[in-house]
């Protein structure tokens, strides 16, 4: 229960389902850069606790596959909101901020990371040819992201 | 087979992995592995059974059924009841901990191998858990006293609600105690009385079958001896506290009493009962956890077992959502040939229909409108046995709510969804 680092990466998704498990091969990618001030988390979903870990840092990146849209990815600042309904065992990016300011006070600045993906709907642990070209493009972009923060706000909305 | 599953992969996990100890030939586990699974088990429970009470389960105690959604929900709970929140995040986060230092990852772990486990607990990975397991306990008993005294003050209005008489059937322990990691099969009847009990679960095929329905992708389970009309059953939170003779936990043990004296010692058929039950089982797993945290044995070396190769296993475990069933046989090139699962939502699948039944009867029918706050009613029903259809059903997609009312020549009159 680490409550010391500065910017937290969650890269989720399923690995069994192809492209969807860019996010967690992006973490996993991170992970063994290991840069400094930066913790590496991954799992199938966003859930509730989550918030904890988020309330202890200055930043969080989602990394998460995205089905259509920017390639070879897209970065996106994104703002507490609260959802109106609560009825699965995950929840969204935006809604996990806002429990983290509601319940720990936090103040931490979120962005998604969307990396585009095209294969989803069979089973199996690999990604596709243009997803991993993706993915290696993406992971440029974080390690200098990593080294210089403000990265993320000059280039959020714009075309990758 | 964890991967069947994003919510409770702990339990397929182990359900799997002690079928495999018998494929390997194992019957007896080192006592470092056991409780390595124990423990890996009461942290999944811990924390599937904060996650469903304090965010699914207590917008419709604290709010109401009835009340706007737009706050019955865990941002509501989160703006109006922060505390619980809070204690709600920290408790399903110290469980999910657990699971990862036992099973490697939070989720889809693989810390169960045929014959044992792959790793033990270390010092400091102890001490972690040890240092926050006081603030655990204190939460968990507060979490008790909300659902208990939620059902004791509300019970004319809760008793009727979705309820109904039913068998119960869990696993048992040899001395009668809930046991939710291992023991025999015991089933009993709405009134108490045993239907079979101390039953090997490798013989379980010879007790329970399964009823197959052309409007529904999931099957219906029922006990063989009374027939599919009479046979279904509950499982869960409520049929283990019932079933039971004792816990084995002094705090658990003291609540579960409280639980029986409602009704007199009988079988308690309350559905919303669900909710006290499953934090009765909050509390045993905390109490479990620090018994298992104050071993010495879980910094054992001694991982696995060897024995000689069988060609089919069961294993048997108390999911949180009720018992979970898995069944192979292994052909002599370590290919599964056959395997056989009876998830805990299926078990329930029958009790689920009576009780959205029942919810219908008793507040939908006769009314022009289906209001949101009456399709919620039949959501909180369901939500009582804290269902998930990831491993429950066959079917792939999306599953929304659908709620059609007829009239009396099968008209409908409104529908909505979810």
């Amino acid at each position: 229960m680490d409550s010391t680092r500065r910017i937290l990466l969650i890269g989720y998704g399923n690995p069994g389902r192809l492209d969807d498990g860019l996010g967690p091969a992006l973490a996993a990618a991170v992970e063994k850069l290991q840069p400094a001030g930066v913790t590496v988390d991954s799992d199938y979903q966003l859930t509730v606790e989550d918030a904890s870990d988020v309330a202890a840092h200055d930043i969080v990146i989602f990394a998460d596959a995205s089905t259509s849209g920017t390639e070879p990815y897209y970065v996106e600042a994104v703002a507490p909101k609260a959802a109106l309904s609560f009825s699965s065992h995950s929840v969204e990016p935006a809604v996990l901020l806002h429990l983290a300011q509601t319940l720990f006070n936090a103040k931490t600045r979120g962005y998604i990371l969307g990396i585009r993906g095209y294969e989803f709907n069979e089973f199996g642990e690999r990604l596709s040819e243009p997803a991993a070209r993706n993915l290696e493009k993406a992971l440029q972009y974080i390690t200098l992201v990593l080294a210089d923060p403000q990265l993320l706000d000059s280039t959020s909305g714009a075309s990758h | 087979m964890q991967r069947l599953c994003g919510i409770c992969p702990v339990s397929h996990h182990l359900a799997a992995a002690k079928a495999m100890d018998q494929i390997v030939g194992v019957d007896t586990l080192t006592p470092t592995a056991e409780k390595m699974r124990r423990l890996m088990h009461y942290g999944q429970m811990f924390q599937s059974h904060s996650l469903h009470f304090f965010h699914l389960a207590s917008p419709d105690l604290l709010f109401g059924f009835d009340a706007d959604v737009a706050i019955r929900n865990v941002i509501g709970v989160a703006a109006k009841h922060k505390e619980l929140a809070v204690q709600g995040v920290m408790m399903r986060k110290y469980g999910q901990e657990i699971i990862k230092a036992t099973a490697g990852k939070k989720i889809h772990g693989t810390g169960a191998i045929p014959g044992g486990i792959n790793k033990n607990l270390s010092i400091e990975e102890r001490d972690g858990f040890l240092k926050d397991i006081d603030q655990m306990i204190e939460w968990s008993r507060g979490a008790l006293k909300v659902a208990k005294d939620y059902t004791v003050e509300n019970l004319e209005a809760v008793a009727p609600f979705g309820s109904f008489d039913s068998n119960h059937l869990s696993l048992i322990r040899e001395d009668g105690a809930m046991d939710l990691y291992h023991g025999n099969l015991r089933a009993i009847d709405a009134q108490g009385d045993k239907i079979f009990d101390q039953v090997n679960y490798n013989n379980y095929l010879d007790y329970i079958a399964e009823d197959v329905r052309d409007w529904s992708y999931m099957k219906f389970p029922f006990i063989k001896s009374l027939g599919v009309e009479n046979g279904w059953y509950r499982v869960g939170p409520l049929a283990r506290v019932n079933t039971a003779d004792f816990i084995d936990t002094p705090e658990a043990e003291a609540a579960r009493k409280e639980f029986m004296a409602v009704t007199d010692g009988k079988p308690n058929n309350l559905t919303m009962a669900y909710h006290w039950a499953r934090m009765i089982e909050t509390l045993h797993s905390i109490e479990k956890i620090r018994e298992l945290l104050e071993d010495s044995d879980l910094q054992g070396t001694d991982l696995v077992v060897k024995g000689d190769r069988r060609p089919e296993g069961v294993g048997l475990i108390e999911a949180p959502r009720g018992t979970l069933f898995h069944h192979y046989r292994v052909n002599e090139n370590d290919q599964v040939e056959m395997a056989n699962l009876i998830v805990s939502t299926t078990s329930n699948n029958e009790p689920m229909n009576r009780a959205v039944s029942k919810v219908a009867m008793d507040h939908i029918s006769g009314k022009a409108e289906i209001t949101e706050g009456l399709l919620n009613h039949i959501e909180v029903a369901i939500r009582a046995y804290d269902p998930c259809l990831s491993c429950a059903t066959h079917a792939l997609g999306k599953m929304p709510l659908v709620v059609r009312l007829v009239d009396a020549e099968g008209n409908e009159v409104a529908k909505k969804s979810t």
